[in-house]
This record gives C-alpha cells, structure tokens and sequence, in this order.
C-alpha cells in the first residue's frame, strides 16, 4: 500500500472535512471496512461522521437510511450542503435524545477517544443501536509503546498525529481496556477486526496479547446484552 | 401558473398588487371566535407542476410580508428574500413553486384589525380577535387547500416564520415533506415575551394611540410604534455587528453636542429604522402578531412534551440557527433537535457562524444560501423535482 493511503488511514475524525467521496474507491479504507459490516437498507447513525463519506456511501450502495453528527461546523454543513441528514452535536451531550433502539446500527468511528466520558457514550450507543460499531487506535500497539518507552515522550504516529497539549484524544486506550470496558458494562462483542499500520485487516482473538501489540487500530461490532436492555 | 385545478384570482383593483383568497366559512380561532368571513392575501413565484409537488410555502417573519422577491408596494425597496428567489437560485423558480400568504392579523390585505370589521362599520382596531401562531398556520392550510395542493414539498421560515414552520410540522404533518425552520424556537423565551412587551406598551403609550381607535380617530400612534421597532431591532443585531457597523462613530460632527439629538450613527440609524417602519406597518397589528409569537408553545399544546408535538411520520427537517443570534440563540434550535430525535425523525441541524444576529437569516449569507440550497436539492432528487427548463 503507498504511502499516501497510509496517510488517509492516519486522519482521525477532528479532521475529516475533505468533500464527500464519490466512488466507493475513494472510501477511506477503515470505513470500508465499517461500511462492509452493515446490511443494507437499515437505519444508521454515524456519530463523528466528519464530511458525510461513509453516509454517502451507506445512502448510495446499500439503501441505508444514513444520519450522522459531526462536531465541526464545516463537517456538518459540507454534509447538509451535498444533501445527507446530519446534525451539529457531540457524542457526549446530543444523544440522549435518541429512543430504545432508534437505530440498526450506530457507527463510532474514531471518535471514542474523543469523547468526554467513553463509558456513557459507549453505554449510550448500546441502547440507541440494535448494534453499534466502534473503532479507535490502540494505544498498545507496540510502535507506541516502543515510542514512550525509549523515547520517553508522548507518543505521535500517523493516527495520533498531535503533540500532547493539542490533541482531541483525551481518552486512549488500548484494545485490552477497551475489551475489559466491555465486559464490565455487559455489552457483547459479536466480532472485532484488528488492522495493522497499513490498515490491513488481521483476525486476532481480541483478548489476546498479541491483538494488543499488533494491532494499529480496532474495530468492534457490538450489541446489548439482557442487562443492558433491560435499562 | 399552469394548473386549471387551482384558480387564482388576481383583483387588479384591490389596495396591494398580488393574489387575494376569499375565505367565507368562518375559521374557529384558538381564543374559541370563530373569525370570518375573511381575506388571505398571498403572492406566488414559479409554476406548480402537473403532480402538484412542487411547492413551498415561505412563512414570513413578524414584521414581513407576503413580497418576498417583488418590489415591496409601499417602500419600493427589493423583496425580503429576493437573494435566494429566481431562476437557478436557492429558491428555485424553474423548479419549486412559491407561496407566501400574509399572516392573519398581518396589515398587507389578509384581514387583521385595521380592516374593517362588518358588523360595525369601523376598522376592527382591538375588538379583532386575538390570534396564535396555530391560527396563521390553519389560515394558510386553507389556502394550499384551495391552490389544490394536498402536500408542500417544503415548509420554510425564519423567526416567527419558523414557527409558522413547526406548527405546520405539528398540526398537518402529512402535509409536509420537509420543513426548514430558521432561528426559531419551539416557545417564545421569557426574555422575548418581555422585550414585545416593552414595544406593545410604547405603542399603548402613544396618545395617538387611543385605544387602538387611531383609524377611527385620524390618528397614528407612528412615534409608539416607531419606539417599538427600534427597541425590536436591537435584538436582531448582535453587538459585535452594531460594534462592527457603527462602532462609537458620530454622525454627520465632529464631536458631541451635549444635547439629546442623534449624535451617535447607532442613534441615527435606528431613529431611521423606526421611522421608515411606521410607513408600511399598522401599530395594532403589531401587537397581535407579537402576541402570537408570546402565545407560541409547541410543547404545552401537548401536555408540556415537545417530542409529542410531533408524534406520527414526520418530514425531514433542516433546522438552522446562527452563532450571534441571542433573540432565538442556537440552544432553542438544539432543544428542538433533540425533541426530534426522541422520535427519530430524520433532522439536519447546522449552526451557521456568523456576526450578524437574528437578522442573519434576512441577510447575504452564503452558507445559509448553501446550506438550503443542498438541502432542498437533496430531498427534491428524492421527492423526483425535476427543473422544468433543465
């Protein structure tokens, strides 16, 4: 894979404002790989959808009924200009509005690690979506690790490219913390995805150590369980 | 206009150019009066189509009127919404057929107090029934009635047109495919309420007010009226655009006069806006229509739940709000927004940026023109619009 897409993969979700993509070619590959998990013709919310590419996306090939929320004003209304339904809020404040289950599936893309309070809004998604998609950037990965231990500096790579004291990722973790968050609110994980620095896609057990070196970045597919339904 | 289903009288002879529908049946107001027989007066831009798909109904704003894009017939000054009107434009007239009606209790030829109530003789003045946003909108629904169409692609209004839009949304859902409510808010704010009041009283404070008899009496309550609309326009300004556009200068001298007249451009201005205003607006109908946008309150028609007001399917909304706006400031609009999602109602709301406050949406501002423009061209694809000269 070039460099180039390399780069693409390495935009986190504060800086998605480029126009809408027009080919599926064009999709940025982690969203794909997200827009390959959902069925066609339901109903989805894609929380930090940036410029709308993976609504777009969802609306032409697969018949989806496609909303999102975007945080960045030239996001939302880039969005709103070519035609999709989005609205201007943020993951911790604007979805509690949503009913029980509004959605078939709520898209997280790289945005987790963005919010406020993860745990709530992971909560939150769980209960708005029949299924929710959550991806991030693994804060185990051992380029990262490699980073803090021999450099002694926070670290800054292709996905997490903003020094300390500006970046919107307060919260990083890796996908053993995120695994242990899972289980300890009751939310099921029906399948995850572990990507290399390429964005390749790897199938490693999650729980496992090595998802945990390897991995760049996540990708979770995840429902309620009783307990969670049952709030 | 192309359709032998819709009649449209045009009455050459009547005291404002445009369209005017006469509505016999009495119309039961929300006060429990029924109003009627009564006028409709409305103007209309482009061709409504064979299937009758086409159009959009503009609800103006307090002080507005139904001349969107035409010459207004008293001041000559260009159509409150002429930058997005025409050929290619936002509101496209090769492609969506326009409809803007005078509201009820309005004084541009729909029938408010200062016209002439039948059974005395004497212009209506403060015995016209008190009117509600719900009225304006019943009103207009009779006249999409009798223009033979069962829905409007769009509903769109700024301020009290916004409003106008959410009770549309509300009352006749199914007749709406997409509703645009701009700088509104599903209730009038306390802080709103009390600033109508403060212009309602300088007009009662008018000795020429009389009562609200001025007609009758020959008089014009013009110096209440024009102190109402000066006290109004402060609140569609933000200070950064008073500061931007008048700063502390001094008109037409070199220093202050230690005196009362209008030493300041911002004094001067505003003498100049309540002045002109008092040429084209009726002082009464400014309190009625005021009093409908106090009386507004999507929520409490439905139990105190704004998400009840919109219960059933509901049209794609876009709401719109602007970042110097403090009359409908942008937190009215998410509330809004979140009430539409608690009945997941598909919603596009967009915070414009801008300095220029409530008045904003009157105003050149490109990504509101964008905005508008990609939505309704996004949901006309869906509704198959189609341009007629394309």
């Amino acid at each position: 894979m070039s460099r180039g897409a390399t780069l693409r993969l390495a935009m986190t979700a504060a800086q998605q404002t480029k126009v809408v993509a027009s080919s599926p070619d064009e999709l940025r590959r982690d969203l794909r790989l997200i827009a390959d998990m959902i069925e066609p013709g339901g109903r989805v919310l894609d929380i930090g959808c940036g410029d709308g590419a993976l609504l777009a996306y969802l609306a032409r090939e697969k018949g989806v009924d496609a909303r999102g929320m975007e945080l960045s004003q030239s996001g939302v209304n880039a969005c709103v200009r070519h035609g999709l339904s989005v609205i201007q809020g943020d993951a911790d404040r604007d979805l509690e509005a949503f009913p029980v289950g509004a959605f078939d599936v709520a898209v997280l893309s790289q945005t987790l690690q963005a919010t406020r309070e993860p745990r709530h809004v992971l909560e939150t998604l769980i209960r708005i979506g029949k299924r929710a998609i959550v991806s991030f950037p693994n804060f185990g990965f051992w380029r990262i690790r490699l980073s803090l231990l021999w450099r002694g500096r926070m670290p800054v790579s292709e996905l997490l490219n903003n020094p300390w004291y500006d970046t919107p990722n307060i919260h990083l973790c890796t996908i053993r913390d995120f695994v242990a968050l899972c289980d300890e609110i009751g939310v099921h994980i029906e399948r995850s995805l572990t990507l290399d620095r390429h964005g390749r896609p790897f199938a490693l057990n999650p729980r496992g150590g090595l998802a945990n070196l390897l991995a760049e970045q996540a990708v979770f597919v995840l429902s309620g369980t009783t307990k969670q339904t049952e709030r | 206009m192309s359709s032998s289903t819709a009649p449209l009288l045009k009455q050459p002879g009547r005291e404002w150019p445009g369209y005017s529908l006469p509505v016999e049946e009495p119309l039961r107001l929300d006060s429990g009066i029924d109003l009627g027989p009564f006028t409709i007066a409305y103007q209309t831009y482009g061709t409504l189509n064979p299937e009758h798909s086409n159009a959009i109904l503009i609800c103006h704003a307090l002080t507005g009127d139904q001349y969107v894009a035409d010459p207004h017939p008293i001041t000559g000054h260009a159509g409150w919404w002429t930058t997005l009107v025409g050929p290619g434009g936002v509101l496209d007239t090769e492609r969506y057929f326009l409809i803007c009606a005078n509201v009820l209790g309005g004084c541009m030829g729909t029938t408010g107090p200062k016209d002439i109530d039948p059974a005395t003789g004497e212009p209506w003045a403060l015995s016209f029934p008190v009117i509600t946003i719900r009225d304006m909108v019943r009103a207009q629904k009779l006249l999409i009635e009798h223009l033979g169409i069962e829905q409007l692609f769009s509903v769109i209004g700024g301020s009290m047109g916004g409003m106008q839009v959410l009770q549309w949304a509300s009352s006749y859902p199914e007749a709406v495919y997409t509703a645009v409510p701009i700088a509104a808010s599903a209730r009038h704010s306390a802080q709103n309420i009390a600033f109508h009041e403060v212009g309602r009283q300088a007009i009662m404070a008018d000795p020429d007010w009389c009562g609200g008899r001025y007609l009758s009496l020959g008089r014009n309550p013009s110096r209440g009226l024009a102190v109402a609309r000066m006290a109004a326009h402060i609140t569609y300004l933000s200070e950064a655009a008073l500061h931007r556009k008048f700063g502390r200068n001094l008109q037409d001298r070199n220093a202050v006069t230690y005196g009362f007249d209008a030493d300041f451009q911002v004094e001067s201005y505003l003498r100049h806006q309540g002045s002109t205003f008092v040429d084209r607006f009726d002082a009464n109908s400014y309190l009625y229509i005021t009093r409908a946008m106090d009386y507004f309150d999507l929520a409490a028609e439905h139990g105190g739940s704004l998400p009840a007001a919109f219960a059933g399917p509901q049209p794609r909304f876009c709401a719109i709000s602007f970042t110097s706006d403090w009359l409908f400031p942008t937190s009215e609009s998410r509330s809004l927004v979140h009430a539409l999602n608690a009945v997941a109602a598909n919603v596009s709301f967009v915070e414009i940026e801008t300095d220029k406050g409530h008045d904003a949406f009157l105003l050149q501002e490109p990504e509101l023109f964008a905005t508008l423009r990609g939505f309704l061209t996004g949901c006309a694809e869906h509704r198959g619009i189609t341009r007629f000269w394309s």
